[in-house]
C-alpha cells in the first residue's frame, strides 16, 4: 500500500477544503527558517517519515522564532529514525489545542463497504481506547453508489455527543474526508488528531492517507515511485524492478530486497517464487536449511517469458549470492515452459556460475524441465529442474548439496552490454523490446525451426528466411507474446541468428556502479 | 452436486480474444464447460475456438441465449466496466480473473451486485472448478492437466492462494480424495465471495462431506468462518491451514484499520478462533489430506 507523507496528505485535504495549519515542507534548515517566518507565529517542526510515535522519538520539536526553527531543523534533518533518514520536515503553526478528535475512513472487507469512523477522544492511544472503550468509537458504513449524505455525518456526530456550532464544522470535515478518500483511491484516510483550537477553529493537525497500489496509475500527480508497502525507502534495484512491473500488465512481478550489501558474509540465496502461498512455503524451506534470502521475488499470474527473464536478471544483479532457488506452489496452472525459457535466456546471458534449483511444477512441467535440462547443461554448475511431486523441502535440500559440492562460488556482476544489430539485419518491435534476425546467418539454417517454435505463429518464410507473417504493428501491440521460443531454438539448434532485446531501464547503470564498488572493495 | 458451477451452467467469456482469453477459452471448452459466447467490443462476428464472439454481453444474451456466468479476462483498469455490463445484461455470477483491480472499483462492483442479487468470485482469482463438470477461469491451465489433478469426490476446497488451491487439491486427489468444487476466492483484500460465503454454499451442498480451507493472514475471512460455525451455519467438518505464520505481522500504519478490525487478521488470532470453533487446523500442507482422510473414515 502506497503511503503518503503527512505533508502530502495535508495538501490533498487542503485542496478539498479541510482546514490544515498554515505551514510548508522544508528540506534544509534555511527553508525551515523561511517557512517559520512565513507562518509568523510559534511553529511546530515534524519529521516526515513513515513511523508512528514521532513525538517519543524526538521527531517533533517546537520553535518560537524563525531562528530557533532553523536551529531545530538542523538537528532533525539527517536524523536516523528506524529505517529512514529524515530528509523533509513539516513546519507549521503551533495550534492552541482545546480538544482532540479522531476521524477516519477505512474499507471493511466483511461488508465490502467504506466505513466512516469518529471518536470524540482522539490523539495518541486511539487504538487502546478502541480496545478498552469500544463505546467511544462511532462508525457508519457508506453506500458507495449513493455517497455520503450530510445528515449521515451529522447523525454520527450527534451519537458521539457533539452539538452546536461544532457539529456543523465537524460534519463538514467528515463529508470532505470521505470525498478526499474516494477521489484519491485511499485504502484508509485518517485525521488524528482533528483539533478544536482555543478560538473554536477546527484543523486537521495530523493526517495519513494510504493509497491503493492498484490505483496509483490514476494519480501520477502523487509522484509515488514504488506503489508497494515498505517500512523503509525503496532501494535502487527495487525501483528498477518496479518500473518493469509498472509497464507490463501481463502477470505479476514483485521484488524486494531483504539484504543489500556485503552478501558474501552470510550464505545468501537469490529467491524467485511464484504465487504468494507457494512462495512463503518455499521460503520457509530454504530458510530451514540455514540459508538467508537476499531478496523476495514473485512472478505469477501467467507472466510471459520476458517478464520472468527480467525478474531473473534483477535477482542476478545481487553480487555475492551462492545459489538461485525458484519455487512456487508446485501445481501451477500457468504454462511453466514460459518461466523455463525466461530463466534459460537470463542464465546464459549471465553465465550463471552458482548452483540453481528450479521447481516448476504444474501445467506442462515435463516440457519446462526438459527445457532447463537441454539448454542449461553447459553451464559451469548444475541447474536442476523439479516438478509437482517434489517437495520444496527436498528441493531446498538439493540446493544445499549442490552448494556444498561447489564451494567458494559467489555470483558476481556482469555488465549489461548494449545490443549490436547486424548491418542490413531484419527486425521488428515487440511489446516490451525488439526482435532482430541476422538474415545473413539464416543461409546456413537447415531446419527453419524458428517458424515452428513460434507459439503465436507470427513468423513465415520468405526466400528461405523468417519474417513477420502479420503487420508489424500487431507484433508490437502484443501478438508477439515474447515467449522466447524462436530465439532459444535458433541459439541452440541453429545459427544463433535471432536476438530478442528486452531492456531493463536503469539496470545497466546499476550494475556498472555495483561493479565499480566490487572492484574498489577487492583492492 | 457441486456449488456455483456445473455442466449445465451457460457461460460467457468477456475478453475472449485477448492473450489469456483465447488460451483459457480452450481450457474451459475442452474440459466441458458450456461456453456459449465470447465478448470483445469491436470483434463481433469472429469465432474463438468455435465460440461465437459478440460486441456486448447484451448482444450475446440475445443471440446465444440466457447466460448464467461471465468469466472476465480484461485488463484490470477496465474490469469495473465489464463487470457492470455483465450484471446489467442479467448475468448473476461473475468470475473476475485479473489481478490489480483498483479497490474502489471492487467496492462499486460489490454494491451493484448487492442491489441486483448477483455474486462474484475474485478479483485476482484463478477461478473455480467442479471436477468432471466444468471449469471457470484458468485453474488447471489446460483440460488435460485439470482432469489429471482434480477428481470428483466429497471434499469442498476454498483457498486464498491461487497456486495452493491447485496444490492442495492435487494432493487430495493423490490421497484418493476427490472434490465437489474447488474455489480460489482471490488474493485481494476485498473480494466477492469470501471463505465464509463459500462455506455456507458447501454447507448446503449434499455431496460435500468435508471442507478444506487455505487461509492467510490479513482480512477477517477466517474469523468470520469461525463465527459462522458458532452460529450453526456451517455444520460439516473443516480442515484449515493458515499461511503467513513467518511473515512479518503487525506492520500496520492505519489506526482506523485497527479500530475496525481489532486484533483480527493476525496468524495467532485466526488459528485460535478457528480451533475454538472446532476446526481442525493443521501446521503443514502435507497434513491436510491425512487429516481429511482420518475424519472421513471416522464419519463412515
Amino acid at each position: 500500500m502506497a503511503r503518503l507523507f503527512e505533508y502530502q496528505s495535508k495538501r490533498l485535504l487542503k485542496a478539498s477544503g479541510i482546514p490544515v495549519p498554515a505551514g510548508s515542507v522544508a528540506s534544509t534548515p534555511g527553508e525551515a527558517r523561511e517557512a517559520a517566518a512565513r507562518v509568523g507565529k510559534p511553529v511546530v517542526l515534524k519529521i516526515q517519515v513513515w513511523v508512528t510515535g514521532r513525538k517519543g522519538l524526538g521527531g517533533i520539536q517546537f520553535a518560537e522564532t524563525p531562528e530557533e526553527a532553523e536551529e531545530k531543523a538542523r538537528a532533525l534533518l539527517g536524523m536516523k529514525v528506524k529505517n529512514f533518514v529524515v530528509d523533509k520536515i513539516l513546519v507549521e503553526e503551533r495550534l492552541k489545542i482545546k480538544a482532540e478528535y479522531f476521524a477516519g475512513l477505512v474499507l471493511d472487507d466483511a461488508e465490502k463497504r467504506p466505513v466512516l469512523v469518529f471518536s470524540p477522544s482522539g490523539g495518541t492511544g486511539i487504538e487502546e481506547l478502541a480496545r478498552l472503550h469500544p463505546e467511544k468509537i462511532f462508525k457508519i458504513p457508506v453506500n458507495i453508489l449513493k455517497g455520503l449524505r450530510e445528515f449521515e455525518t451529522r447523525n454520527l456526530l450527534i451519537r458521539a455527543g457533539i452539538g452546536g456550532n461544532l457539529l456543523v464544522k465537524l460534519a463538514d470535515v467528515l463529508a470532505r474526508l470521505y470525498h478526499v478518500a474516494c477521489q484519491n483511491d485511499a485504502r484508509s484516510a485518517e485525521i488524528n488528531p482533528l483539533v478544536l483550537t482555543e478560538d473554536e477553529a477546527v484543523f486537521a493537525a495530523d493526517c495519513h492517507l494510504v493509497v491503493d497500489d492498484y490505483a496509483v496509475f490514476r494519480h501520477p500527480e502523487m509522484g509515488i515511485e514504488v506503489a508497494r508497502e515498505f517500512d523503509r525507502p525503496p532501494t535502487e534495484l527495487e525501483k528498477i524492478a518496479y518500473k518493469v512491473e509498472e509497464k507490463d500488465y501481463r502477470g505479476t512481478f514483485y521484488f524486494f530486497q531483504m539484504a543489500e550489501k556485503n552478501l558474501r558474509a552470510e550464505p545468501y540465496i537469490g529467491f524467485h517464487g511464484a504465487g504468494g502461498g507457494g512462495s512463503m512455503m518455499s521460503m520457509d524451506a530454504v530458510l530451514n536449511r540455514g540459508f538467508r534470502l537476499a531478496n523476495f521475488c514473485d512472478t505469477s499470474g501467467n507472466p510471459p517469458a520476458s517478464k520472468v527473464y527480467r525478474a531473473a536478471k534483477i535477482i542476478l544483479s545481487q553480487p555475492g549470492i551462492r545459489g538461485y532457488f525458484a519455487s512456487g506452489s508446485g501445481v501451477a496452472s500457468q504454462e511453466q515452459y514460459h518461466s523455463a525459457r525466461g530463466l534459460v535466456k537470463a542464465f546464459h546471458e549471465e553465465c550463471l556460475a552458482v548452483p540453481a534449483v528450479i521447481r516448476l511444477g504444474g501445467n506442462y512441467e515435463e516440457k519446462a524441465k526438459e527445457i532447463l535440462r537441454t539448454y542449461l547443461k553447459e553451464l559451469p554448475v548444475p541447474v536442476e529442474g523439479y516438478g509437482r511431486d517434489d517437495t520444496p523441502e527436498m528441493c531446498a535440500g538439493r540446493l544445499e548439496e549442490l552448494i556444498a559440492k561447489n564451494p567458494g562460488r559467489f555470483h558476481s556482476l556482469r555488465p549489461i552490454e548494449d545490443p549490436v544489430y547486424p548491418a542490413n539485419g531484419y527486425g521488428f518491435d515487440i511489446l516490451t523490446g525488439k526482435l532482430s534476425i541476422d538474415h545473413a546467418k539464416c543461409a546456413g539454417c537447415k531446419t527453419k525451426g524458428c517458424v515452428e517454435a513460434c507459439a503465436p505463429r507470427i513468423l513465415k518464410l520468405e526466400e528461405g528466411r523468417p519474417v513477420l507473417a502479420i503487420p508489424a504493428e500487431d507484433a508490437r501491440r502484443g501478438k508477439c507474446t515474447e515467449c522466447l521460443a524462436c530465439e532459444i531454438f535458433c541459439k541452440f539448434h541453429e545459427q544463433d541468428a535471432i536476438f530478442i532485446h528486452l531492456p531493463i531501464p536503469g539496470l545497466k547503470e546499476y550494475r556498472d556502479e555495483g561493479i565499480r564498488e566490487e572492484s574498489t572493495e577487492s583492492e | 452436486m457441486s456449488i456455483l458451477v456445473n455442466e449445465t451452467s451457460r457461460v460467457v467469456i468477456q475478453g475472449i480474444t485477448g492473450r489469456e482469453g483465447v488460451v483459457r477459452a480452450q481450457l474451459m471448452k475442452d474440459y466441458g464447460t458450456r461456453v456459449v459466447a465470447g465478448v470483445t467490443p469491436g470483434r463481433g462476428g469472429q469465432e474463438v475456438y468455435g465460440i461465437p464472439v459478440f460486441d456486448s454481453v447484451a448482444e450475446a444474451w440475445e443471440k446465444a441465449g440466457p447466460i448464467d456466468i461471465s468469466v472476465i479476462f480484461i485488463p484490470a483498469a477496465l474490469v469495473k466496466n465489464a463487470a457492470l455490463e455483465a450484471m446489467d445484461a442479467g448475468v448473476r455470477l461473475l468470475v473476475i480473473i485479473p489481478d490489480r483491480v483498483p479497490i474502489y472499483d471492487v467496492l462499486e462492483i460489490a454494491a451493484v451486485a448487492g442491489e441486483k442479487g448477483a455474486r462474484f468470485v475474485g478479483p485476482n482469482t484463478l477461478g473455480l472448478i467442479s471436477p468432471g463438470k466444468a471449469v471457470l477461469g484458468m485453474i488447471g491451465g489446460r483440460a488435460e492437466s485439470a482432469r489429471e489433478w482434480f477428481r470428483p469426490g466429497p471434499v469442498g476446497v476454498s483457498s486464498r492462494s491461487g497456486g495452493m488451491t491447485s496444490a492442495i487439491s492435487y494432493y487430495m486427489t493423490q490421497a484418493g480424495l476427490g472434490q465437489t468444487t474447488i474455489v480460489h476466492v482471490g488474493g485481494d483484500a476485498i473480494i466477492g465471495l469470501s471463505h465464509p460465503e463459500v462455506m455456507e454454499l458447501f454447507n448446503e451442498d449434499p455431496e460435500t462431506r468435508l471442507a478444506v480451507m487455505f487461509g492467510e493472514i490479513g482480512t477477517t475471512q477466517e474469523e468470520r468462518v469461525a463465527e459462522l460455525i458458532e452460529g450453526g451455519k456451517f455444520r460439516k467438518p473443516l480442515v484449515a491451514y493458515i499461511g503467513g505464520k513467518a511473515a512479518k505481522s503487525g506492520t500496520r500504519f492505519s489506526h482506523a484499520g485497527a479500530i475496525v478490525e481489532g486484533s483480527r487478521g493476525s496468524y495467532e488470532t485466526k488459528v485460535k478462533r478457528l480451533k475454538d470453533a472446532g476446526v481442525h487446523v493443521v501446521d503443514a500442507i502435507s497434513d491436510i489430506p491425512k487429516k481429511a482422510l482420518e475424519i472421513l473414515n471416522q464419519i463412515a
